[in-house]
């Protein structure tokens, strides 16, 4: 009798142990899907703010001229980076449908050649399945040499169906290093030197 | 005090009902020496290794937070450079969460779980030697990373990236794989301890007659299946995103740092709840003890631990009320959160009516199981109110939030298992703690937890943020009586250890049943428990919950 329970009860372990083990690689794999699944999210609901990375053609619709949007920008460089970036114009005001050009300008202050990319961000989140770039720099990397200057145009659209509670969208562009990315070890450094 | 508690149950009463219990200690041909204790596949041999590990974590990081205190005793830079000061921080929350609390609770569990469930021993005795053995590997790596050029990991326990990649110090791949080693024992000790509950039980005993410890440990190892995974896929991205030019977390190459929030909360959320839901089990254990009492409502208390886990997947983005959630998603996790109050509740409410009208005694064990009551109560209450969204805009990095979710893992988590370990030292030793020096170590370490964690609370709601090493001049007050709090807390502790050794060495005898109205399964084999117990499984005989 006892024999029988110890076997009944080997068995069971080993059903218990299969199975959690199953579960393990499910939630690890899990963990992994969450990304793809969290990009696909955000892309359908805007909610990370993210631009879509290439030019989007113009939805040829009337201005709604009875609505104003103050549309700013606002640009950052990042830590290990000797480059400027500047709008021409901080803020402008824009009617839904409309389609606006903005420059910006780029400079190298460093001397050495280097690239990069401004990467955008749209706040409030939502705004942005409504923010259309026709043409924008934040396509591709730039690659400037020392001291040279580099003027690009955004030319972009803010949709008529733009939610009626949203009055101010912000568009801010980081600047991030994409040629020989520093190194945790030197990213650690520049950290540092500024504390 | 002392001479209030009622007499003790005399060692010949009962002992001799446990000597059925054959002592079988001449079967053990096992090695000598330093390798029994690297060998040892004994369940109880385990848990005591596991417990004085996590002895040893817990001062190790206190020292820690002794450095944190001591810098922030006066406002201005005195004793430490900031950059060691976000060392210590992180250090300390990494080593108590990790290091100090987890295993202790493992560490319970292997001690009692196969006593309180009629069983011979872990159903993975070696798995079991091979997740402990894991541990002093995995933290003599991460407390190998303060003497590492660069220093310790200095981005908070919460490890956020990109602080924690594109800015970290190079030992952070040390800290990723310590992680993977911890997250890895602690997997192996979920499934090990639920291979024991599901199929190892006394025959007769159903799943609604175990014991509550038994039961909470039972669900804390389904969340450790479900989100410890979690957590290494968290750090094996960070670990990619360092060494191996991804981006899952690096905006500048199309990856989102919040991501790593959101992954890092479906982890850390559940993980708060694996860190209280043993200690839940352990105080529904000792309250009707003492009370003299059937717990009230054991089906409801099953039910609520239930609820909890569960509700702990929906509620992680609490935790990032400022990263720009929309609207809907801020109202979600709030009334989300809120509802994690409804079954907390129903516990508190049990606890407090067991204790009606009960036969009260206030042993060392009882007396940290109520603390826990009171002083958790208000952690959870702290909690509603980091709960409200809009609330928690102000609350949010500030010290109001030290001092929550201090104040449910210290005098929460820490409180219950100290009073699992006065409660179930008799049974280990076969000695009684001393009395006296027990509650000189309780009523000091009340004094020290809320001198220390409360005014916190009015630092926080003044404004003060957490992670700083220096301060604006009006929080000075506030956080001299902390850190004096927390040298008292700090010593007082000093004092447990020594009344652990002296109960180890001797003391006054303990019976088979140490306790009063005690009722579980453990109090049938002798104190102290023999290597082997439950060898032919005991009769259980179920009584009505």
């Amino acid at each position: 009798m006892t024999e029988q329970r110890t076997d009944d009860t080997r068995k069971g372990v080993r059903r218990t142990v299969a199975r959690t083990l199953v579960a393990l690689a499910g939630m690890f794999v899990f963990a992994f899907a969450l990304v793809p699944l969290y990009d696909v999210f955000c892309q359908v609901t805007g909610l990370n703010g993210k631009t879509s990375n290439q030019a989007e053609a113009l939805v040829h619709e009337d201005a709604d001229e009875g609505r104003m949007v103050t549309m700013q920008f606002i640009t950052r460089g990042s830590p290990g980076l000797p480059w400027a970036l500047e709008a021409h114009t901080r803020q402008v005001r824009v009617h839904p449908g409309q389609s606006s050009e903005v420059e910006f300008t780029f400079e190298n202050l460093g001397d050495e050649i280097s690239v990069a990319r401004a990467v955008p961000s749209v706040t409030p989140s939502e705004a942005s399945l409504h923010l259309r770039k026709l043409a924008c720099f934040c396509f591709q990397n730039q690659r400037l040499a020392p001291g040279e200057r580099f003027e690009a145009p955004l030319v972009f659209q803010l949709t008529r169906d733009l939610p009626d509670d949203i009055q101010t969208v912000t568009l801010v562009y980081t600047l991030y290093r994409q040629d020989a990315a520093p190194s945790p070890g030197s990213g650690k450094q520049v950290q540092g030197g500024d504390a | 005090m002392a001479s209030h508690l009622p007499p003790r149950p005399t060692a010949q009463q009962n002992q001799a009902d446990a000597g059925g219990m054959a002592v079988d200690e001449h079967h053990h041909y096992g090695p000598r020496g330093l390798k029994r204790w690297l060998l040892t596949t004994n369940h109880k041999e385990i848990g005591t290794l596991y417990l004085i590990f996590s002895l040893t974590m817990f001062f190790i990081g206190g020292i820690f937070a002794m450095v944190v205190r001591a810098e922030l005793f006066q406002p201005g830079l005195q004793l430490v450079e900031p950059e060691f000061f976000n060392q210590m921080t992180t250090m300390h929350g990494l080593i108590m969460v990790f290091g100090a609390v987890m295993p202790a609770f493992v560490g319970l569990a292997n001690w009692m779980v196969p006593l309180q469930i009629g069983a011979p021993d872990m159903a993975l005795p070696r798995l079991n030697n091979f997740s402990f053995w894991l541990l002093p590997v995995a933290f003599a790596l991460l407390l190998s990373t303060l003497v590492m050029p660069g220093g310790a990991p200095n981005f908070g326990w919460t490890f956020y990236a990109p602080l924690s990649t594109t800015y970290a110090p190079p030992s952070t791949t040390f800290f990723i794989f310590s992680l993977h080693l911890a997250g890895i024992s602690s997997i192996l000790g979920a499934i090990n301890i639920i291979a024991t509950i599901l199929n190892l039980r006394a025959p007769g005993m159903r799943m609604m007659d175990m014991p509550l410890f038994v039961w909470t440990w039972l669900i804390t190892a389904f969340l450790l299946i479900a989100v410890m995974p979690v957590l290494a896929g968290v750090i094996t991205m960070m670990l990619l995103d360092i060494n191996f030019g991804t981006s899952f977390f690096n905006a500048a190459g199309g990856g989102d740092p919040v991501l790593f929030q959101h992954l890092f909360w479906f982890f850390g959320h559940p993980e708060v709840y694996i860190m209280i839901l043993p200690a839940f089990g352990i105080v529904s254990v000792i309250i009707p003890t003492f009370a003299r009492k059937r717990l009230f409502g054991y089906a409801s208390m099953v039910y609520a631990t239930a609820s909890i886990a569960i509700l702990s997947f929906l509620v992680w983005a609490h935790h990032m009320f400022v990263v720009g959630l929309p609207l809907v998603a801020e109202l979600f996790f709030m009334y989300s959160t809120m509802l994690i109050a409804v079954p907390t509740g129903v516990k508190v409410f049990n606890w407090i009516t067991t204790l009606f009208r009960g036969s009260l005694t206030f042993e060392p064990p009882m007396l940290f199981a109520l603390a826990f009551v009171v002083l958790f109560t208000i952690g959870g209450f702290s909690g509603l109110m980091l709960a409200i969204s809009p609330a928690d805009f102000q609350y949010h990095d500030t010290y109001f939030v030290v001092a929550h979710f201090h104040y449910v893992l210290v005098p929460g988590a820490v409180f219950a298992i100290m009073a699992a370990v006065y409660y179930w030292l008799p049974k280990w030793t076969g000695h009684y703690p001393h009395t006296r020096l027990s509650q000189w170590h309780f009523w000091l370490s009340v004094i020290g937890v809320n001198l220390t964690f409360f005014p916190m609370h009015f630092a926080g709601l003044a404004g003060m943020p957490r992670r700083i090493p220096d301060y604006a001049l009006q929080f000075a007050d506030f956080n001299m009586v902390t850190s004096i709090g927390a040298f008292i807390f700090g010593a007082s502790q000093l004092l447990f250890v020594v009344v652990v050794v002296l109960c180890v060495r001797g003391g006054e005898k303990a019976p088979a049943k140490a306790w009063d109205g005690a009722e579980d399964l453990e109090w049938t084999v002798p104190s102290p428990a023999p290597l082997h117990t439950f060898e032919t499984p005991p009769h259980f005989e179920p009584h009505r919950h």
